[in-house]
């Protein structure tokens, strides 16, 4: 039993986190910014932030990860980051030439209070941002919020590149949440189903879903590019997904560029994707196209075929909250029951809204989000009451393995199995990949365990 | 090509064979903005400290700091699992304002009593060397409360890169060292420094080195344990691995308890023997030399016949390495020549002067020697080299592979063993497997000509 020493008994614990279901700010911002077109994200912090997130993302992408660093030393602690910047952005410039270097702090460089416009307006004065190349920028401090908060700020720094020439473009800019690549690709299929022209932004399909080429490319082919960002401020509107990713950045644009906004949930599951949908359709002003009707006719289809299967499941989950709302909705829809969802993102709305969807089951939903939401106090929760699925990122599989329950990996990190960049858990077709991971979970289960007498070939 | 390389950083890499004399400049800070594949100080003490399975390791700083290091290698533990927890104070906005002293107090207090440790290392952030908590202060008061070691570690981030954090943990351990009783230990007695039982190696290691009669007192730190720690200096030799990790804690323990070290490495079948031979040399023992060789011939003969079947496909074919530390190149370039494999470039994080010097002179004319690579520079030289397998950490791996070539994990991510002589079999396998992979084949670098066509 490898989680050996977590007791099932539950004490209130006050100045303390283990087994975190979040991580810091810093590599959300760097997730984020990957999603720009030649973009090299940039760590203003020591060498070990970004060392950690490179890692990070690449044992969850399995794709080399490129991202520079201010290095900082005593010396840049004691009287600031700006001479380490100034120097980062001159040579990133110089030697890796990308298109846009998107700066990041970190917890030691904001609590020494460098002021990154400040520090990227000299630069681009004393000229070491070559003419037509940009800086963006977002404050991410690691000890407010979470990675999810780090990922929204840079996201709301792409939203102040945004430009109103006063002229609309025709154009919705979507944005999509902390996703996988293979996510926004499936959001790009559906819009242009639909016929909506979209700014997608981040957009990191192509980025870390790409192909062997034999070549190693410090910036692939994709993103969103600087021209789109700035042609943002003369969309009709922005759908943003999610509250907690996206919805900073897009009244941004409301308020700034007099973009009006709608902010929906991800689209994952049955009843969100038909509101996404839903959405673009009343934006594009037709009716939905047969082949998007048809894709949710065979996820209602498949629910049908095997709704016996998830009839009063219990699921515990961790994750972020966008993605766990949307997936508690989900599970609600088709008759499984959440009994237990933590996420390290700290949020009261959450867990109002957790409890507003689960408000028809006939037990209260254990559910927390704060600094003592965490794996250990999930694991101790599913001792108390026992589940018959986890769902939830990688770090999952210790409960998994000591309790002996199947989990399904959805979520960030992911860093011991592959699909998720390729295969998308949003949109219709996206709910069937869930459901046959979930069911194949649950299924496999059973057949390890009926007895022989009950082992059934057909299910 | 020669514009992938910082104009300042063109003295840190050194191509052998030519007829300038050897010099490479090393040991310094990297260049802002630079993609560096280096880490922090924290860094460099987490992954020394982290296998000491009964500790409690509590980090004291934001969350990331945590979560980053969670169980992301292998520190296999014969016994206690608390190290693969892990426990952070989650400084937040107020902690960073008013100080995070009675946070990480309060913490001790709750994990103290329930998981009832040996010993509790505090590791320092970057946040709490700016905020100013007083780690030494708090962890003193939290010894005296609950009668048990409360050790700070001074690894403050941004204090300097990998080889701090490796000192900061030296001195961390160095606590504890001496503070145990010494009885009943043997004269041929060793403690093993810098191996962290990646994937099972330090038990490879003791096994060989009970054979010849050599009984280990503490393992530094791979399968450790506080007790074994604190009676550390009551061995006769200390064994030093990874000389970048330990090397300190072998120096005070000179300095302090008198105890020689043997610098060692267990990677090859060389390297290990010769370690085996060393430590009966040290203790001037016939018996142990005598059952030193009895072992290197017994273990050379398990394994000798398959790795010739592989040397076979392997033969000329070219490899390249960037590792942490360059003590590992050493033994590595010497692998692969076991192998009848070339070096063509081989390269190091954190490598200094004398290790580079070393590095040069037992490679063959024509090797690259780099200190502190970008990825691109690596690209560079992997794809002009025309290299089948490379050798490096997490980082490393997606490069290698998007240009169509080998790759091995000898770093955190390894699954097999890769010390001893079996080690040097377990090796041996994955570089085959993976230089001889049929992948390759579909890859532009290697497509056959049949397969080119249906590319086109």
């Amino acid at each position: 039993m490898l989680l050996r020493h977590t007791p099932k008994e539950i004490s209130e614990r006050h100045a303390l986190t283990i087994n975190p279901a979040k991580t810091c700010q810093p590599i959300g911002a760097m997730y984020a910014a990957l999603g720009i077109n030649g973009c090299m994200p940039h760590s203003h912090g020591s060498q070990g932030c970004c060392a950690y997130h490179r890692s990070a993302l690449t044992r969850h992408y399995k794709e080399p990860i490129s991202a520079g660093t201010s290095s900082f030393t005593e010396g840049a602690s004691v009287f600031g980051g700006q001479a380490n910047l100034l120097q980062a952005i001159d040579n990133i410039f110089t030697i890796y030439e990308p298109e846009v270097v998107a700066v990041h702090t970190t917890c030691l460089s904001e609590t020494i209070g460098d002021d990154l416009p400040q520090i990227i307006d000299k630069a681009t004065k004393e000229g070491k941002v070559p003419k037509g190349k940009h800086v963006l920028y977002a404050n991410t401090p690691s000890y407010v919020g979470s990675h999810v908060t780090g990922f929204s700020n840079m996201v709301k720094g792409m939203a102040r590149v945004a430009e109103s020439t006063g002229h609309k473009n025709g154009k919705v800019n979507i944005i999509p949440g902390w996703v996988e690549p293979a996510d926004m690709e499936e959001i790009k299929r559906l819009a242009a189903l639909i016929g909506v022209d979209i700014i997608l932004f981040p957009d990191t399909s192509g980025i870390l879903n790409g192909p062997l080429s034999g070549e190693y490319k410090m910036f692939p082919e994709g993103g969103v590019t600087i021209a789109q960002l700035r042609s943002a401020g003369d969309s009709i509107g922005t759908l943003a997904l999610g509250e907690w990713c996206s919805a900073d950045a897009a009244r941004f644009l409301d308020t700034n560029n007099k973009v009006p906004c709608r902010v929906l949930d991800i689209p994952i599951g049955l009843k969100a994707t038909d509101r996404f949908v839903d959405a673009l359709r009343i934006i594009a002003g037709v009716s939905v196209p047969e082949e998007v009707t048809h894709e949710r006719g065979q996820l209602v289809d498949m629910i049908s075929d095997m709704h016996q299967y998830f009839f009063q499941k219990k699921v515990a989950l961790a994750g972020d909250p966008d993605q766990l709302i949307a997936m508690v909705e989900f599970l609600v829809s088709i008759d499984m029951w959440p009994v237990h969802v933590v996420t390290g993102t700290p949020g009261k709305a959450f867990v109002a809204r957790i409890k507003e969807l689960t408000a028809d089951l006939p037990f209260e939903v254990n559910v927390k989000a704060d600094q003592q939401a965490d794996m250990f106090l999930l694991h101790q929760w599913v001792k108390n009451e026992p589940v018959d699925l986890l769902l939830g990122n990688t770090y999952l599989k210790y409960i998994s393995r000591d309790e002996d329950i199947p989990m399904v990996r959805w979520g960030f990190p992911i860093l011991d199995r592959v699909g998720h960049q390729y295969f998308p858990t949003v949109g219709y077709k996206g709910a069937l990949r869930l459901l046959e991971k979930i069911l194949s979970a649950l299924l496999d289960r059973k057949d390890r365990d009926d007895p022989e007498q009950s082992f059934e070939l057909v299910m | 090509m020669s514009r992938l390389i910082f104009e300042e950083r063109k003295d840190q890499f050194f191509e052998t064979g030519g007829d300038k004399p050897f010099r490479i400049s090393c040991d310094k800070q990297s260049l802002a903005g630079a993609v560096s594949q280096r880490a922090c100080v924290f860094c460099g003490s987490r992954v020394v400290l982290y296998p000491i399975a009964d500790a409690l390791h509590l980090i004291h700083g934001p969350i990331g700091c945590a979560s980053y290091t969670w169980d992301i290698r292998g520190a296999l533990s014969s016994g206690p699992e608390l190290h693969r927890y892990s426990f952070s104070t989650d400084l937040g906005e107020t902690d960073v304002i008013f100080g995070g002293e009675g946070k990480l107090t309060r913490a001790l207090d709750e994990l103290i009593p329930r998981h009832q440790p040996k010993a509790a290392f505090v590791y320092s952030t970057c946040i709490v060397g700016l905020i100013g908590d007083d780690l030494q202060a708090v962890c003193k008061k939290a010894t005296e409360r609950h009668g048990i070691p409360v050790i700070p570690v001074m690894s403050e981030g941004f204090k300097g890169n990998k080889r701090a954090g490796y000192y900061a943990a030296c001195k961390a351990m160095f606590q504890l060292v001496g503070t145990g009783a010494t009885e009943g230990i043997p004269p041929m007695s060793v403690n093993l420094l810098g191996d962290f039982n990646l994937a099972g190696e330090i038990w490879i290691i003791r096994e060989y080195l009970e054979r010849m009669g050599v009984t280990v007192v503490a393992n530094i730190t791979g399968d450790g344990r506080v007790a074994d720690l604190r009676r550390a200096h009551g061995a006769a030799l200390n064994l030093v691995q990874c000389s970048g990790s330990t090397m300190e804690l072998a120096k005070m323990m000179q300095g302090t308890y008198g105890t020689p070290f043997l610098r060692v490495s267990y990677l090859g079948a060389d390297d290990m023997a010769q370690a085996l031979y060393d430590v009966a040399e040290f203790f001037q023992s016939q018996t142990a030399m005598e059952k030193a060789q009895d072992l290197v011939r017994e273990e050379l003969a398990k394994i000798y016949p398959r790795l010739k079947r592989l040397r076979k496909d392997l033969e000329g074919k070219r490899a390249a390495l960037y590792v942490g530390g360059a003590f590992k190149a050493f033994s590595l370039i010497k692998a692969f020549r076991l192998l009848g494999m070339k070096v063509m470039l081989a390269g190091s994080q954190t490598g200094t002067q004398e290790d580079y010097e070393e590095l040069a002179s037992i490679c063959e004319p024509g090797t690259v020697i780099v200190d502190d690579a970008n990825p691109l520079e690596l690209m560079t030289y992997l794809i002009e080299k025309d290299v089948d397998v490379f050798v490096g950490g997490v980082k490393e791996r997606p490069i290698a592979y998007k240009l169509g070539i080998g790759f091995c994990d000898h770093n955190h991510e390894r699954k097999l063993a890769l010390e001893g002589f079996v080690g040097m079999l377990n090796f041996a396998e994955e570089i085959h497997a993976t230089a001889m992979s049929p992948v390759w084949r579909f890859t532009p670098r290697r497509a056959l000509p049949e397969l080119e066509e249906v590319a086109a």
